[in-house]
This record gives structure tokens, sequence and C-alpha cells, in this order.
């Protein structure tokens, strides 16, 4: 995911892995974002992916612990939109079954296990790297259409 | 994130679900509206999303939740007044196929008949 231009504009956000906080997400990079004028269709993606990411570092990476999510977006002259979600939690040990769709370690907690699926087909690409014990990282990259 | 619960006459429950839909605020709909599955014992549960603002995969969790506790009673989940971005997760899910969840018009769109 190089991208060797430098951003036009970039933000970092570190908060609490609690549930209040996936609004408060959302909201942040929906203001972000909404600085490109994107459309409105391309905003709504942007935010659900983000709240699947958030979610995710909630419900799974600190299940059993608590710590910080950290949050970072860069938008590049090109309007393409980099989203880093990233956690230091429990970790995935095995990426490609958490990203098969409905797959869920907690359906009792009615999770649907669309996470990754939604994140998925609202962006452009989703990178996750994760290492058991240390923590996740999932990238959303996702271009803006021309400027209205 | 209120939810309107109207019971419409023996079979029918409404539950208008207004604001957003994460994984914050879906428990405390869950509860509300298993409450008032509980107490009306409707043969279709309608919920409407005319108010919803926003919707992530838990939405998705909720109706397949519900779905399975009116299955439990001989009854049936319905899904009416989606803007085309809930349709759309919901879609991804293949909600309609996967659950037997009816997708209804429910007037003011022309939203996918499932």
């Amino acid at each position: 995911m190089a991208n060797k231009a430098k951003p036009a504009n970039e933000m970092k956000l570190v908060f609490p892995a609690l549930s209040a906080n996936e609004s408060f997400a959302r909201a942040a990079v929906s203001s972000f974002v909404g600085l490109m004028n994107p459309k409105m269709d391309e905003l709504i993606d942007i935010k659900t992916a983000v709240s699947e990411a958030v979610t995710n570092c909630i419900v799974h990476a600190y299940r059993d612990s608590s710590g910080n999510i950290e949050l970072t977006a860069k938008i590049y002259p090109d309007r393409t939109v980099y989203i880093k979600i990233k956690d230091r939690g429990c970790g995935i040990e095995d990426i490609g079954q958490a990203m098969e769709p409905l797959y869920t370690t907690h359906p009792e907690e009615e999770r649907s296990g669309l996470g990754f699926s939604v994140m998925e087909s609202f962006c452009d690409d989703v990178k996750v790297t994760s290492k058991p014990g240390s923590g996740t990282t999932v990238t959303l990259r996702k271009k803006l259409g021309i400027k209205l | 994130m209120p939810v309107y619960m109207e019971s419409e006459d023996d079979c029918v429950l409404t539950a208008k679900i207004t604001g957003e839909i994460d994984h914050h605020s879906a428990k405390w709909l869950r509860a509300d509206i298993d409450t008032a599955i509980n107490d009306n014992k409707p043969r279709l549960l309608r919920l409407d999303f005319s108010g919803v603002t926003f919707m992530d995969s838990s939405g998705v969790g909720l109706v397949m939740g519900r779905n399975l506790n009116m299955k439990e009673i001989g009854g049936k989940v319905e899904l009416v007044n989606m803007p085309p971005y809930i349709e759309r997760v919901m879609s991804i899910a293949g909600m309609d196929k996967l659950t037997g969840t009816v997708f209804g018009k429910g007037g003011n769109q022309d939203g996918k008949q499932g």
C-alpha cells in the first residue's frame, strides 16, 4: 500500500476501547474525510468500514483486556483515503478464517461475522496484519470520486 | 437510540428503530424488542428502519437474533423502509435468503423485494 506522494492532510486519534467510542470514531473520520467533499455514499461507506474495524478492536482484540485504539487517517492529493486502525490486543491466529463471511467466535452475542466482509465490500482494499499476543492493524483504502 | 414499539393487533408487532445501530446501541435495542416479543407473542415482527441514520453489521446480528426468537414462537420478521445503504449491508449477508426474512416495501421507497 505504498503511496509515495505526501499526504494532503492527515490526522491521528488515540482513544480507549470503549463501545461508546464506536460512534465517536465514525464521527471523527466523517468530519475529516468530509473536508474533501466526498459523495454521501462514499462517506457512508467509509463510516461503516471504520465502525466495523473499531468494533473488532473492542469485541475481539481487547475482549479480556483494556487498551487503546490508534486511528490514523491520510488523504492524498489524488483523493485516495487511507485509514489505519491499530490495536495492541490479543491478535488474530488465523486471519484467513477471521475474514471468512459469517465466521464469528461470538454467535451468542449476535455478532454476525460480517465485519471484514463489510469492510471489503465498502472499500477498495483492506489489509490486515496481526501477531497473536501483540495486536492487529487494519488498513482501509478508498479512492474518492471527483470533487462535486 | 430509542425504539418505538407498536402492536397493531394480536398478530403484528412493529418496532420503529431510530438513530444509529452499532455494537454499542444494539444491546439496548435487542433487550427492548425482545421484551415486546415476549409480551405480545406476535406472528409478525416488523422492523421499521425509516428512522435509522447509520447501521453496520451489528444490525445484521440484531435481525438474525430476532429472526431466531420469532422462529421459536412460529413467527416471521419483516424489514421495511430500509434506506439504500442499510439494504446494502443486509444484502452482503444475503439476509433474505439466509433467514427467510421478508424484505417489505413499506411505503416511501422502492426497496428490493426479497
